[in-house]
């Protein structure tokens, strides 16, 4: 729920921006750009640089991405519980997509669902996690309510991550009044508690799956912004980028071509840890009651539903679908740090 | 230091007023119009008419948001037809009882999280340290709403120990009067944070201590307790204060769940029962006011990191 990230402090302090938002004013200061100094001897390599082999810069970077790749693999690999991790999102998934073909059960008929079963049914008996309220098979529920769950965090994490990358690279290319505006712009929707936002969007536009998607994207995007913003501040300023400007290219195809996929290693850990948000964003939403619509249903809802009935000791309708948010959530939470981690140089350098 | 606070007064003050842009903005954008939010899905054509001459909805947006701008600073924030009561009297009573809860379980994150994370660096790599960031993980991921639903079963209907909830007529001071009504509220929104001060915590004095300043003052002889606590620790907290200011709205978010899960009357349940009303006044309203609560809350942390970094403190910037 947009807390800071959890991890180094280093991370988090790249975010604040507390004191008057900016970094160096040199990063800052559009003009400084033509003005990097590029003196004599420096325009001569550039140069060329530009006449013995073109595409260097790209090269020599895809090369050494590929060295990088294989360094970041095996760090990753070291660590035992992203792996294990891994497992944990790659079966959730399937237990959700693949589990509904296997074992099929009726989700959206409540009438044909009673005929079959009892409400509240215990454990057994043909419903291996029993039934909830409606008298649904619980354990073909948690793959049911999974897959809006699941479809929402990821979809709302890309789309956040899409949308926050664009404008973090915009707002740290082009610097200057454009940068302090759009910087402006987070920090005012950033002191805004999420929660109460999304539940005026989605009181508003009434709830959707596809709507729930955008609201929750519309909440996160602003973390990869700054993120990306920042990246972008420092890697303007690499000697390849004012390679490429040195040999007439665009801002679009520097920002494209350069920028962002040198950041790729922040967009990816941060949209890792935003699946994991997001899933709890719409968990907490469900929970309230304003969750996907039925009949569909989400673990949030399914949660909550049996909260409600907390006081009646109907545990199976608690603890499974419980489990499968805190797992996916922890799961998602190990790979992102992991993902950090073998991203970070001095660890790959020891 | 007077002329960092004075700007971090000035950012509050524009963020406030983007905030003030932005309710604006989401009552203009209400498909069908704010008359529709008040009248309802039923409305009438002539109906809508008559509403908008009524409420000078029909003047240019500029002019209605600058009647806006003075109704907020006169403590008007629109009329809430459901409760038909103004917007500011439904929210007046509301706000200080989701203060209390929020102050108590920072304050109870603090005084928990602070320490673990020191026991982290001084046992680092230990069995401990795994444990706690293992926990920390756990609950980090736990929705407030399952912690909260699991110490009300535990404590409440099982130990018996403290009540499932506050009474629900209960005045923002009986957290004082009958403590035992509120700890598994506070509790259960002090456990998310406890677990995000912790983790923060640790990498911050992992970061204290790897500082040439711990080094030096190794090489001069200082015990490993003097380097700890007289080096590091009063280094590794001034972040913490800063961390408070970035963490607040999400434990604002986090209120919101807990006064769901507890029946507490806050500015979150009224939001939440507000939504399923269709009372969008009122739902733009608390996110205004909680949002600015939070803004000074934010503004006030800032304050005391000023307070508390020599740097800032003694050097300007």
């Amino acid at each position: 729920m947009q807390w800071p990230i959890l991890g180094s402090a280093s991370e988090v302090s790249d975010v604040p921006e507390h004191g008057d938002g900016r970094l160096d004013p040199v990063f800052n200061d559009f003009e400084a750009e033509t003005a990097i100094p590029i003196g004599g001897g420096e325009t001569m390599r550039v140069g060329g640089m530009d006449l013995v082999a073109e595409p260097i810069p790209e090269g020599g970077e895809a090369r050494s991405a590929g060295g990088n790749l294989r360094q970041m693999g095996r760090v990753f690999a070291e660590n035992k519980l992203a792996v294990v991790s891994v497992g944990v999102i790659v079966f959730m998934v399937l237990f959700c997509f693949l589990g509904p073909h296997l074992y099929p059960t009726n989700q959206t008929n409540s009438q044909l669902a009673l005929q079959n079963s009892t409400q509240n049914a215990p454990p057994g008996n043909g419903n291996p996690l029993g039934t909830d309220e409606s008298g649904f098979n619980i354990l073909g529920r948690l793959m049911f309510g999974g897959q809006a769950s699941l479809i929402v965090g990821l979809a709302s994490a890309l789309v956040a991550t899409i949308i926050g990358t664009l404008y973090g690279a915009i707002s740290g290319f082009f610097g200057g009044w454009l940068d302090s505006l759009l910087m402006r712009v987070v920090d005012i929707l950033l002191s805004i508690p999420v929660l109460f936002l999304l539940i005026a969007l989605v009181t508003i536009y009434h709830s959707s799956e596809t709507l729930l998607i955008l609201v929750i994207a519309f909440v996160s995007w602003l973390v990869p912004a700054r993120l990306i913003r920042g990246e972008t501040l420092t890697l303007r300023t690499r000697e390849y980028v004012q390679a490429v400007r040195v040999m007439g290219g665009s801002n679009g195809r520097i920002i494209n071509r350069h920028i962002i996929p040198n950041a790729v290693g922040t967009i990816v850990v941060f949209a890792t840890f935003q699946v994991a948000d997001s899933i709890l964003l719409l968990a907490a939403l469900g929970y309230l009651g304003l969750g996907v619509p039925s009949p569909q249903t989400d673990w949030g809802t399914m949660l909550s539903n049996g909260v409600n009935a907390a006081g009646n000791g109907y545990w199976w309708q608690i603890y499974p679908v419980g489990l499968c948010i805190v797992l996916v959530v922890i799961a998602f939470n190990y790979v992102g740090d992991a993902l950090r981690d073998s991203l970070e140089v001095r660890l790959q350098q020891r | 230091m007077i002329g960092y606070i004075i700007r971090r007064i000035g950012q509050a003050l524009i963020v406030i007023l983007g905030v003030l842009v932005l309710t604006f903005l989401l009552a203009q954008l209400i498909p069908g119009g704010e008359a529709r939010a008040v009248l309802g899905s039923k409305a009438t054509p002539q109906g809508i008419l008559q509403f908008n001459q009524r409420n000078g909805l029909n003047e240019p947006v500029w002019v209605q948001f600058w009647h806006y701008l003075l109704g907020v600073f006169q403590g008007n924030l629109g009329y809430s037809y459901k409760y038909n009561q103004g917007v500011t009297q439904v929210i007046t009573e509301r706000l200080p009882k989701t203060l209390t809860l929020v102050t108590a379980s920072v304050a109870l994150s603090l005084v928990i999280a602070i320490p673990l994370g020191i026991l982290q660096v001084v046992r680092r790599n230990k069995p401990v340290d795994y444990a706690i960031t293992g926990a920390s993980f756990f609950f980090y991921a736990m929705p407030d709403f399952l912690v909260g639903t699991l110490l009300i079963i535990f404590f409440a209907f099982d130990l018996k120990w403290f009540p499932v909830a506050p009474p629900s007529d209960a005045s923002a001071w009986a957290v004082f009067t009958q403590p035992q009504a509120f700890v598994l509220p506070i509790v259960t929104l002090a456990v998310t944070s406890i677990a995000s001060f912790s983790r923060y915590m640790r990498s911050s004095m992992m970061d204290a201590m790897a500082e040439d300043y711990v080094r030096t003052a190794r090489a001069k002889g200082a015990g490993n307790q003097r380097v700890l606590y007289g080096h590091a620790l009063r280094n590794a907290l001034i972040p913490i204060l800063t961390l408070l200011g970035l963490s607040l709205p999400a434990i604002v978010s986090g209120a919101l769940i807990v006064e769901n899960v507890f029946n507490y009357p806050g500015m979150g349940l009224l939001t939440v029962q507000s939504a399923f009303n269709d009372d969008i006044p009122v739902v733009l309203g608390t996110t205004l006011v909680i949002t600015i609560a939070t803004v000074i809350g934010s503004l006030l942390a800032d304050i005391l990191y000023a307070v508390a970094d020599p740097r800032i403190r003694l050097g300007g910037e």
